[in-house]
């Protein structure tokens, strides 16, 4: 069920310059949120910024073995960011959510492989959790501008997800784009025969998904990303959020991200 | 007991709250949120008689207090509505205003004959002030013959109550809500969006794909409540009022200008529980101001001279 919640900050993590991880008091929204869900973040009271921004749902939080809030990946670029980077504990954040349709896991013996590119890791702490409560074999390609860029990568190791990184300026992994070792990595699981059960989830930057789409394309593997596009409710009020699809072979067609997304099939996304 | 309930028309309204077109979807999309029923009106995304596919992104962009849209009327057209959201709008109790656009006159009477002859429409809100598109809507909006002959038009095939938008993009919007009364208008909602524009510096692209779009949100609030004021004082049909309201001092404020009824637009998008907030706002309003009626309070506004008191007492 959607709720409107008055967090609590119950702690900002700075991973860096730019990234932190805030946690939010938000147990009734973080019980029920599936993998790639998103909420609707307000900080601050004041009317600018006046609109909510979406933010994928990162980790679920327990303490006790109870679920104690939600935390969201952010990555300062504006006026909302900068206000979650900045918060401290104590602080009220309005959270509106859970919202949008979320990933769908694949079961063993399919594998799944995760591509995230900068802040698109968002949503793959909880979809990693989900795969592996499965016993789905999971890896993650996960790419940045560099090594300093790159977080949480013990939790992911922790949990057996196996890690293939790639780095712009090349400090870690492969130098380049992350579609680099995918691409790779896609040609030799063909060429042995095991690529067949492979599902591709893939959240970051426009054109890394419509990349990873296109190579996922070439290797007749089926993809699942999480798109952004700019919201203004959330909620599919506004039509502001649309994305172009393919609908049974017809001429494109702008559908709400907001509700049809954010994880749309890579296949029935137009590129544009 | 407060009785909030309000009339347009010949249509009864539980309270004057109404969910403003162009941000609510087809009302259906809130319906997991919040009882419809419970909402004086549901004025749904306009639809014209065809599905539109709208503008491409960028649609919005936030400004300060406020947002720019251009969404170009993207809709599933007036056959899909009757067909796919009116059974659940009916279903969940909703009083549903259809907001109505057209390229041409005969789209709009078009539009109000299939409405009138469908189940649960208990109103038409003429369109004729989306500043988004080119063709239609705006072009009767802003001539106030365009705006008599499309009202007296509609007028003549259906019963309901109906309402034209009128745009804020006009120099005397009083006179273009005299023009819609005189057609035989059942009330006059505003205010549309109003015409603007933001640029991204660096680029010096415009942030909107369509070059322009319609400023709503609290940032207009104050020109919206002035021209409420003026349309208020210049007709004897009912008007509802909108621009910018978020919250119930700022609903109050534009019945107290003369708005019989109020749409919810904007605010809507930051907070789709708002409307029991506002509702539990004006009635505790009414009690603490000890007024019976919501009726009594529209157009109540006190424009005596503060000398004049001063002096006399």
């Amino acid at each position: 069920m959607l709720v409107d919640v008055e967090a609590r900050v119950i702690r900002n993590t700075r991973l860096s310059s730019d990234y932190n991880v805030i946690a939010l008091a938000a147990p009734e929204i973080a019980a029920n949120t599936a993998p790639g869900q998103f909420v609707m973040v307000k900080s601050g009271r004041g009317r600018d910024p006046l609109l909510r921004r979406p933010f994928s749902v990162f980790e679920v939080l327990r303490s006790d073995g109870r679920i104690e809030g939600l935390s969201l990946l952010s990555k300062r670029v504006g006026i909302t960011t900068g206000m979650l980077f900045d918060s401290v504990e104590g602080d009220v954040v309005s959270c509106l959510g859970p919202l949008g349709r979320p990933f769908e896991p694949i079961d063993p013996p399919g594998e799944a492989w995760l591509v995230a590119g900068g802040v698109g890791l968002a949503p793959f702490a909880t979809l990693g959790d989900a795969l592996i409560d499965r016993g789905t074999k999971t890896t993650l390609f996960y790419g940045a501008r560099g090594g300093s860029e790159l977080f949480y990568l013990d939790w992911f190791e922790k949990r057996g997800i196996r890690l293939v990184l790639a780095t712009e300026d090349g400090s870690i992994g492969d130098r380049g784009r992350i579609t680099v070792p995918l691409e790779r990595e896609l040609q030799a699981a063909s060429l042995s025969g095991l690529g067949s059960g492979i599902m591709i989830y893939a959240c970051g930057p426009e054109p890394m998904l419509e990349a990873v789409a296109h190579v996922a394309a070439r290797f007749k593997r089926p993809s699942q990303v999480s798109v952004e596009r700019v919201m203004g409710c959330g909620m599919g009020g506004c039509y502001s959020c649309v994305i172009p699809v393919r609908v049974a072979h017809t001429a494109h067609h702008y559908v709400r991200s907001c509700i049809a997304g954010p994880v749309f099939r890579g296949e029935d996304v137009v590129w544009d | 007991m407060t009785d909030l309930s309000v009339q347009i028309g010949t249509l009864r309204l539980a309270n004057p709250l109404i969910a403003a077109s162009g941000c609510f979807g087809y009302g259906v999309e809130y319906a997991e949120a919040i009882d419809l029923s419970t909402l004086g009106g549901v004025a749904v995304k306009g639809l014209f008689l065809k599905e539109r596919e709208g503008h491409p992104p960028e649609r919005i962009v936030e400004t300060p207090s406020g947002m720019l849209n251009a969404i170009g009327l993207q809709g599933i057209g007036v056959h899909r509505f009757i067909r796919e959201k009116l059974p659940e709008l009916r279903g969940l109790r909703a009083t549903v205003i259809v907001n109505i656009c057209g390229s041409t006159l005969d789209e709009y009477v078009e539009l109000a004959r299939i409405l009138s002859d469908a189940e649960g429409v208990a109103a038409l809100e003429l369109n004729i002030s989306c500043p988004n598109i080119k063709e239609g809507g705006i072009t009767f909006g802003c001539s106030l013959n365009g705006t008599f002959d499309v009202v007296s038009a509609v007028k003549k095939v259906t019963q309901l109550p109906v309402i034209p938008k009128l745009t804020p993009n006009v120099t005397d919007v009083a006179s273009f809500a005299r023009a819609s009364e005189e057609a035989g208008a059942d009330a006059v909602s505003l205010v549309n969006t109003f015409l603007a524009m933001a640029i991204d510096t660096d680029t010096r692209r415009p942030k909107l794909s369509n070059i322009v779009g319609g400023l709503s949100g609290p940032a207009i609030r104050p020109i919206a409540v002035r021209m409420v004021y003026e349309c208020r004082r210049a007709v004897k049909i009912p008007v509802i009022g909108m621009g910018g309201i978020a919250s119930a001092r700022d609903a109050l404020e534009f019945i107290i200008a003369g708005a019989t009824a109020v749409q919810v637009g904007t605010a809507n998008f930051v907070d789709p529980f708002i409307w029991s907030k506002l509702l539990d706002g004006l009635a505790d309003y009414m009690r603490r101001h000890k007024i019976a009626r919501m009726s009594d309070l529209v157009g109540s506004i006190d424009t005596s001279s503060r000398e004049k008191q001063w002096i006399s007492s």
